[in-house]
């Protein structure tokens, strides 16, 4: 009989299609059977991302334990921690009391560095300008239009600075360096505590946004006469010139990574969850922050089994221990001792099914 | 009878009947099978054909259906605590808890269509000149492959490029005019815009131009109409509700672009005042903020913006479909 529609390519069509059928369904059982080895997750903010980065490389060599860190942006991580979806989240922001009423379960934070933020500018000559928290604060607020305000040349004596308009550049998007420049702001100016308050995203009365670090440092290096706040880091990186901050005990601080670290030579509360900004160390950069680790206090969730509480545990002491030595090199600042002693502690609280899991 | 039936199974299967029918031994019940299997293959493939594409459709509708329920879903919170007043609202805090859609529905409608403006003095031109002046040859392809390149660069690209050349131009433009020289702003976002949506009206433009019926025009010429004349009087007006279909295409477009435009448009949450005044779009407000909200409230919000869009293009969808069927009942 002929055959109506069936070919013979028709039927090599087939025999193909079924292998390759059974080769992907094979290969993706195999994948499943490979993945034995205990391997955590954590998600949220991109600030410390590229220190974690390299302390999980490390970590990973050294004790064979894989970290998956996505920089999905601090609120994603506290979204997905509360979710449960991650072993541990990873944020700029501290949360906020409300946050932690409406978590499941209370949440520890863990520091496990410092950063900074810093005022850049773009004027002719780079010069070194001095900045006092009132000045800062009137001029993202608005209220100082010209770089030869009175105010600005009163601290700045024998600089040469233009009469010309002052543009204002901040994040457009939603960022620890915001929370931390606006929780300064807020603790030095009581208008700007009032008119626009903190948080990692802000009603800005006046100014350009830009996305990113990368955003705000493009626009205020094409706009002659504008100011805009970034990390430290991406200014270092990228040698931009910034401002000298007047802290809370008078003196002018240059943003360091030193100056960063003294900045927590202060009281700390044994939950951590403080914040730097306006600090009362002496030689202290005021506009400061820590990031965090959070983590829950009590690991036994969702199945997760106990040795995988461990892991966490483990990995939490050696970030804030043998994992410090990597933060100068790609210039992040390390924990002061204090620090350290406060998070020795929060990790000794951590247990698993009530038992402490650090012995 | 066999003769009767040959009429019931399709052409292609006629030939292989008349060989049966013509075969030394006539085998009844092969015949009958034979017969019944092609038919029953025939029909079964050609309803089963049907189903599938009314599958597909189905499928698209419901897809359609399912992205606005979730938006709906997903924006609840902020709908049930803002009202209509979300629509109206100036203000965006969400340091306080306060969201207001009105500055990102008024920055995203202005951008759009300035930029459609914008476009449209280059697109039309392109469209009458390779649909009517250059219909075939190496310069149509070439011109023709270019513009379909430009629908194909990303849109951060766009955003760079605006960021790094055209800024400084529009910068220096405000400085002659004593404005406040940002340089981002809606001027400049309408005209990256502008540049990215010209592919899409301009081949559309080009096909439906060229589709105008050769005996309508030589009928104009022959009257003594001129080129410009015949192209005014008679290609375009044939041609219109085609060229503005393609408009509309690139419209929708423009209201939905989100990385050129945040690049570029200054991110400033208010209400603008002038073209050269930064602003803010509804989809670069959800881009940029949408990675670090935290809260209810915030994140509904959010949803709502992207829930705004959806209608706004839905209805200025539809809105043009009317248009566009009343220009074709006329022309």
């Amino acid at each position: 009989m002929i055959h109506l529609g069936e070919s013979l390519s028709g039927i090599r069509m087939k025999k193909v299609l079924s292998f390759v059928t059974i080769l992907l369904v094979s290969v993706v059982f195999a994948g499943v059977g490979l993945a034995k080895d205990v391997e955590l997750i954590g998600a949220g903010a991109t600030f410390p991302y590229p220190l974690y980065s390299k302390m999980f490389d490390v970590y990973a060599e050294k004790n064979g334990v894989k970290v998956n860190y996505q920089a999905i942006g601090s609120g994603g991580g506290i979204r997905q921690l509360i979710n449960k979806t991650v072993d541990f989240g990873g944020s700029d922001a501290m949360m906020s009391d409300k946050e932690m009423a409406e978590a499941p379960a209370p949440i520890l934070h863990i520091p496990t560095c410092a950063g900074a933020v810093v005022v850049t500018y773009n004027l002719a000559g780079n010069p070194k300008l001095r900045f006092t928290p009132d000045i800062i604060a009137d001029l993202f607020l608005g209220k100082i239009t010209h770089w030869n305000d009175p105010r600005i040349s009163a601290i700045n004596p024998g600089m040469k600075l233009p009469d010309m308009n002052i543009t204002v550049v901040h994040r457009s998007d939603g960022s620890g360096t915001t929370f931390i420049f606006s929780n300064y702001l807020s603790k030095v100016s009581h208008e700007w505590n009032e008119k626009v308050g903190s948080g990692t995203s802000l009603n800005w009365p006046i100014g350009l946004g830009g996305k990113g670090n990368p955003g705000v440092a493009g626009l205020v290096q094409q706009t002659p006469g504008s100011v805009g706040y970034v990390e430290l880091i991406y200014a270092l990186g990228n040698k931009m010139p910034y401002g000298m901050v007047k802290n809370a005990k008078g003196n002018f601080i240059d943003a360091t990574i030193s100056s960063t670290s003294l900045a927590a030579n202060t009281e700390l509360p044994d939950d951590m969850r403080v914040s730097l900004t306006n600090t009362n160390a002496a030689d202290g950069y005021p506009i400061s922050g820590f990031t965090w680790i959070l983590v829950y206090k009590e690991q036994n969730y969702g199945e997760k089994p106990e040795q995988k509480a461990g892991e966490v545990v483990k990995l939490l002491w050696w970030m804030t221990h043998e994992g410090q030595k990597y933060a100068e090199p790609l210039q992040y600042a390390p924990l002061s001792k204090r620090a350290v002693e406060k998070a020795e502690r929060l990790i000794k609280s951590v247990t698993y099914a009530g038992k402490p899991v650090m012995k | 009878m066999p003769g009767n039936d040959t009429d019931d199974i399709s052409v292609e299967l006629q030939y292989p009947m008349a060989l049966l029918k013509e075969s030394a031994t006539p085998d009844v019940p092969t015949k009958i099978h034979a017969r019944v299997k092609a038919r029953w293959k025939s029909g079964f493939s050609e309803s089963s054909f049907r189903k599938i594409l009314y599958f597909t459709g189905v499928c698209v509708l419901v897809l359609l259906a399912a992205i606005f329920l979730s938006l709906v879903i997903a924006s609840f919170p902020a709908i049930r605590h803002f009202g209509v007043g979300f629509l109206s609202g100036s203000t965006w805090d969400p340091v306080r808890g306060e969201f207001g859609a009105l500055p990102f529905v008024v920055g995203t409608l202005i951008v759009s269509f300035l930029a459609l403006i914008f476009s449209v003095f280059l697109s039309l031109p392109t469209s009458i000149f390779l649909g009517e002046y250059f219909t075939r040859g190496a310069t149509c392809t070439f011109i023709k492959s270019m513009i379909e390149l430009l629908a194909g660069v990303p849109s951060v690209i766009y955003g760079f490029c605006g960021l790094f050349l055209l800024t400084p131009l529009v910068r220096s433009l405000e400085v002659k005019l004593g404005v406040a020289p940002y340089g981002v702003g809606i001027l400049t976002a309408a005209l990256v815009l502008s540049v990215m949506i010209i592919p899409y009206s301009a081949s559309i433009g080009r096909e439906v131009i060229n589709l105008v019926p050769a005996d309508l025009k030589e009928a104009a010429f022959s009257l003594g109409a001129t080129r410009f004349e015949v192209i005014r009087k008679v290609i375009l007006p044939y041609a219109r509700s085609g060229i503005f279909a393609g408009i509309l295409l690139s419209l929708g477009r423009a209201l939905g672009e989100t990385m050129a435009v945040t690049m570029v448009i200054g991110n400033s949450n208010f209400i603008p005042t002038s073209i050269f005044s930064p602003s803010n779009s509804l989809a670069s407000a959800i881009a940029n903020e949408f990675t670090e909200a935290t809260g209810r409230l915030y994140l509904s919000s959010l949803i709502e913006l992207g829930l705004v869009l959806f209608v706004i293009t839905t209805v200025i969808n539809v809105l043009g479909k009317v248009i566009v069927r009343q220009m074709g009942v006329e022309g």
